[in-house]
């Protein structure tokens, strides 16, 4: 047991083994998505109520979902790097905060554009909206907090600290539909009920949120690829691929 | 299909512009952000390539060229 987690803290192992992952997760994330975003822009049936607008759902909802997951997973990774000092833990945190942001940010801008023709207005100061907007923050706060720090090591624990604070916003996220009023619409898929839409609606729905999960894995692969070339360039292994992809 | 011309399809009943900013925008960031990543990763390879031969290079020179040398040279003293 010990061994393999030694082993997959191993950045010369994960490298290996990412290399041959992340062909699969480019072309199957990005077939998923397309698939699912073609299907819900031209062939899922309109919304009764909302029209048209609401096949925004098909990108929104994999966007924030992503959002909040990647969250969750930099926490977990958090933990390791205090507990064990894991440095591809700490690699990841650090390699997926900027997707973290960019994610949040298009669920946060989606969401807003959606919001317009539906419910009349870009934005309002509700608890769903807010403590998604304060998660375009936690990632700011993070990436601004690693890049201030030049040392890696107190930069890794100083970040870990701050994720872990962070984490309270994520189940206020997820239960502010139901603990508050809001204008935002209660969660599409939960894990104990069938969902409340018609199949021709929550397949497409199921794909792009698949496809973007498998999207982000081949970014967190090749950005963590990259963290640990500039990091471990003095290291044997990494001449001997650097220089051998060259010839 | 759930429309019945093309033009129904760009239109959206008036949703249009909403719908198609959005995925735009969705699929313009996720597209720079992947493209981003790569040329990361390309770019630090390269300069990782670099200073590899910057060394071996160096290290050719300062083998073929000793800038001094401790080997005795005897000198008449007369």
């Amino acid at each position: 047991m010990w061994q393999i987690f030694h082993k997959l803290g191993s950045p010369k192992w994960f490298f290996g083994i990412s290399t041959r992952f992340m062909p699969w997760l480019l072309v199957g994330g990005v077939l998923l998505l397309l698939a699912g975003a073609i299907w819900g822009l031209a062939f899922a049936p309109k919304d009764y109520l909302q029209g048209n607008s609401y096949r925004i759902i098909f990108i929104h909802v994999p966007a924030a979902f992503l959002a909040q997951s990647i969250y969750i997973m930099m926490a977990s990774a958090a933990i390791v790097t205090l507990v064990w000092r894991m440095k591809l833990a700490d690699m990841f945190v650090k390699a997926v905060a900027p997707v973290g942001l960019v994610l949040t940010f298009l669920a946060l801008f989606t969401g807003a554009v959606w919001g317009k023709p539906t419910w009349g207005t870009w934005w309002i100061w509700d608890a769903r909206l807010t403590s998604m907007l304060i998660l375009l923050f936690l990632y700011g706060g993070v990436i601004a907090l690693d890049r201030a720090i030049t040392d890696d090591k107190s930069a890794a624990r100083a970040v870990a600290v701050l994720v872990l604070v962070g984490v309270v916003n994520i189940p206020i996220i997820k239960y502010s539909v139901e603990w508050w009023n809001t204008l935002h619409q209660p969660a599409t898929f939960k894990l104990t009920e069938k969902p409340s839409m018609p199949a021709e609606m929550w397949v497409p729905l199921l794909l792009s949120v698949l496809g973007l999960y498998l999207v982000f894995g081949w970014l967190a692969c090749i950005r963590m690829q990259t963290e640990i070339l500039s990091r471990e360039q003095r290291t044997r292994w990494v001449k001997e691929l650097v220089m051998k992809g060259k010839s | 299909m759930a429309f019945d011309s093309f033009s129904a399809f760009i239109a959206m009943d008036g949703h249009g512009p909403y719908v198609w900013a959005c995925y735009a925008v969705f699929f313009v960031l996720l597209a720079v952000m992947m493209i981003g990543s790569a040329m990361a990763k390309k770019s630090v390879v390269e300069s990782c390539r670099r200073g590899y031969e910057f060394q071996a290079e160096k290290s050719k020179v300062a083998t073929s060229k000793p800038s001094a040398s401790f080997a005795r040279v005897n000198v008449s003293q007369d």
